[in-house]
């Protein structure tokens, strides 16, 4: 049925694909030429400097906004042109760097609403959402894991900052997508906060494929099994966080001290 | 376990509900009354439909007379070709409503195919000019809507069933009452089913239901036909209640009427409609008759709740029953008496005020003396005019002060309940 796995056999398949995606707004193009391939259950984190495209990325990929011109690969399949609740169903999800969450319903009400998609119930209108056993126990599950099982009855708005962020997580995760993209999920979070959200991240995103984007270095070369480096729109490099830390290339770009800050930080927390 | 003893509970609710449907026309038995009552049930339907719209899936129409309406041209023609003897495929006049109901869902799928693609503001718009389009049709096709006599009916002309005639005015208060407790049941039930959490889901942040699988445009769309639906049964009722249907009942004033009073009742909460409704009769019945200022004091209160309470009556008396909760309630009485009470200099001032106004403009022919709560005001005295003024400006100072006495109460109050609950660890 699927085409993703590599005639070869001797690596996985690929969960994402980008061929040379373009986006133009107006006469500006934004996304120039990116090409990107991501395997099955691997971390990837996106990095470059303010205004390299890295949310435009994310935008197109989800069906957010529609490519000029490129292709995108969701598991094999094509998902240029389709509607961002199409692409969701195919099995990717995203999470959005400015909280985006349902704030006027409580805790389990934003987690079951996004759960029923994936457990076939569809738009009925015909069963009660208090007999849906299957939908109420995975939301509670849920709960639990983003640690909010407290908040249960608590309505969105009134969370913590860095409760809404979980939530928004939680949401992200509900409907089982194997492909998750993670938009600065740690922004605006305190250092204490960020390193108990990235241990959350790892947890919640066991085996599945993950996108991220992030500012913070010390992170990104914690989290990430690649790393993305995104420049005015194209991917100058797509490597190992080592590789990609002595690239050349990179260092010119963009990186410059920021790298070696993160190096510094990393020996410092000693992983 | 738990399912089932709120689920027992919510059948003694609509039990209590369904008694107090049966009683209250053995209670008030005027003519006048029955006639309310009949008009409320029809109300209650028409504004919890608009409320699923509203309140709960944050769709703000000004056309929503639309549904009820030609649900209603369509049941008294109905009535009209089917319900007397010797129809070919005759139809109970206990069942008109439901031919209002299926129409109202009709025009529901046509037009909410194009109103409900959008959301916000422009939502608004589109359901505005639809509105204005089917009142201008309705004086441009006599032959559907009747002209300016509109479209008369009776609903006598069924068989008679079990000595049903639908004759008097209490036997059509019954069947109101039936359909009003059957679709309150059913608009209840929907907002406890997936599509019914969706919508609140839309109404709070549509883009981010498009990340959860739904495209929030069929969301809008699903709900829109169903409270067309029940808009229609409201019309189909109005049809069998008044026997006449006219253009008004598509008209901008009565889309207005329901938005108004939805709001008023409140349309954060699933009830706060019921009231509305309840108030929307007593206002166009009672009001009406008591003051010809009476649009004006409607536009004044729905003003100050707009501004100072948005959830309404029924959010209203939601934070008070938590503050009761809290034992907090009985402490602040005192504060509550204040309030009403210094209220009352300006509010008769003002009201003695608006009473002048429009007796100088509108009876001035009868005299110059109007009737104010048994006083007689010379609206030609200027002397009057000045103490009045001076009333009301007196009374809204001292009134301000009662208020902010209040607001320090009232804040305290809420304040000790925080603390209250954050120490306890959950609510009660």
């Amino acid at each position: 049925m699927s085409t993703a796995t590599d005639p070869s056999g001797s690596r996985p398949a690929l969960a994402l694909e980008l061929r040379d995606l373009r986006k133009s707004f107006g006469k500006t193009e934004i996304i120039r030429g990116a090409s990107l391939a991501v395997h099955q259950g691997e971390r990837v984190a996106i990095i470059g400097p303010n205004g390299a495209g890295k949310s435009t990325l994310f935008n197109l990929i989800s069906g957010r906004i529609a490519p000029t011109s490129g292709d995108i690969l969701l598991n094999g399949q094509h998902i240029k042109g389709k509607k961002p609740f199409e692409i969701n169903r195919m099995g990717l999800s995203r999470s959005f760097q400015i909280t985006n969450i349902f704030p006027n319903l409580s805790v389990f009400e934003n987690l079951r609403c996004s759960v029923l998609w994936s457990m076939g119930y569809g738009y009925t209108f015909l069963k009660f959402l208090v007999d849906l056993d299957d939908a109420n126990a995975r939301a509670r599950g849920l709960m639990e894991m983003i640690g909010l099982e407290k908040k249960r009855d608590v309505v969105a708005l009134n969370l913590t900052y860095a409760e809404q962020r979980a939530l928004e997580v939680g949401i992200t995760i509900a409907g089982g997508a194997n492909v998750v993209l993670l938009d600065e999920p740690t922004a605006g979070m305190s250092k204490s906060e960020t390193t108990r959200f990235i241990a959350l991240i790892k947890q919640v995103t066991e085996g599945k494929t993950l996108l991220t984007v992030e500012h913070d270095m010390g992170v990104v070369f914690g989290l990430a099994d690649r790393i993305a480096v995104l420049v005015y729109g194209e991917v100058i490099a797509f490597d190992t966080p080592e590789a990609v830390r002595a690239s050349a290339r990179v260092q010119e770009a963009y990186l410059g001290s920021d790298v070696a800050d993160a190096q510094a930080g990393d020996s410092g927390q000693g992983h | 376990m738990k399912q089932w003893n709120a689920r027992i509970g919510s059948v003694w609710l609509w039990a209590g509900f369904a008694a107090v449907l049966l009683v209250v026309p053995q209670i008030f038995t005027s003519g006048l009354s029955v006639t309310m009552l009949s008009q409320m049930g029809i109300a209650i339907i028409a504004c919890l439909s608009y409320n699923m719209l509203l309140g709960q899936g944050g769709m703000l129409s000004f056309g929503h007379a639309v549904y009820t309406g030609l649900g209603a041209f369509v049941s008294i023609h109905a009535l009209n070709m089917y319900s007397g003897a010797g129809a070919a495929v005759p139809l109970p006049v206990s069942l008109v409503p439901l031919v209002g109901g299926v129409s109202g869902m009709a025009f529901a799928v046509i037009f909410g195919y194009v109103t409900t693609r959008k959301s916000g503001t422009t939502f608004a718009m589109i359901t505005l000019g639809l509105a204005e389009l089917v009142f201008a049709m309705s004086l441009m096709v006599p032959e559907f809507f009747g002209g300016e006599g509109g479209i008369s009916g009776n609903r006598m002309a069924g068989p008679v069933v079990l000595g049903i005639t639908f004759g008097p005015a209490q036997q059509v208060y019954y069947l109101i009452a039936v359909y009003t407790l059957v679709c309150m049941v059913l608009m209840y039930a929907f907002t406890q089913t997936p599509l019914g959490r969706l919508l609140n889901a839309v109404r709070d942040n549509p883009e981010r239901v498009e990340f959860i699988g739904y495209n929030p445009q069929r969301v809008r769309y699903t709900a829109f036909i169903i409270a067309g639906f029940f808009a229609g049964v409201s019309g189909g009722l109005g049809a069998l209640n008044f026997e006449i249907v006219n253009a008004e009942v598509v008209g901008a004033a009565r889309s207005g009427g329901y938005l108004l009073f939805t709001f008023l009742g409140g349309a954060t909460f699933f009830f706060g409609p019921i009231i509305g409704a309840i108030l929307m009769v007593l206002a166009f019945v009672l009001l009406s008759e008591f003051t010809q200022a009476w649009l004006l004091y409607l536009g004044l209160v729905f003003m100050v709740m707009v501004m100072y309470a948005p959830g309404g009556i029924a959010s209203l008396i939601m934070i008070n029953l938590r503050v009761a909760r809290y034992g907090k309630l009985r402490a602040l009485l005192p504060s509550y008496g204040l309030l009403v009470l210094a209220s009352l200099p300006p509010l008769l001032g003002l009201a003695a005020l608006v009473e002048m106004v429009y007796h100088r403009q509108l009876n001035a022919a009868t005299g110059s003396v109007v009737k104010f709560f048994g006083l007689g005001l010379d609206t030609g005295s200027i002397p009057t005019w000045l103490a009045l003024g001076g009333a009301l400006a007196l009374g809204s100072w001292i009134f301000s002060l009662a208020q902010r006495h209040f607001v320090a109460h009232w804040d305290a109050a809420q304040e000790a309940i925080e603390h209250q609950t954050h120490t306890a660890g959950a609510a009660p």
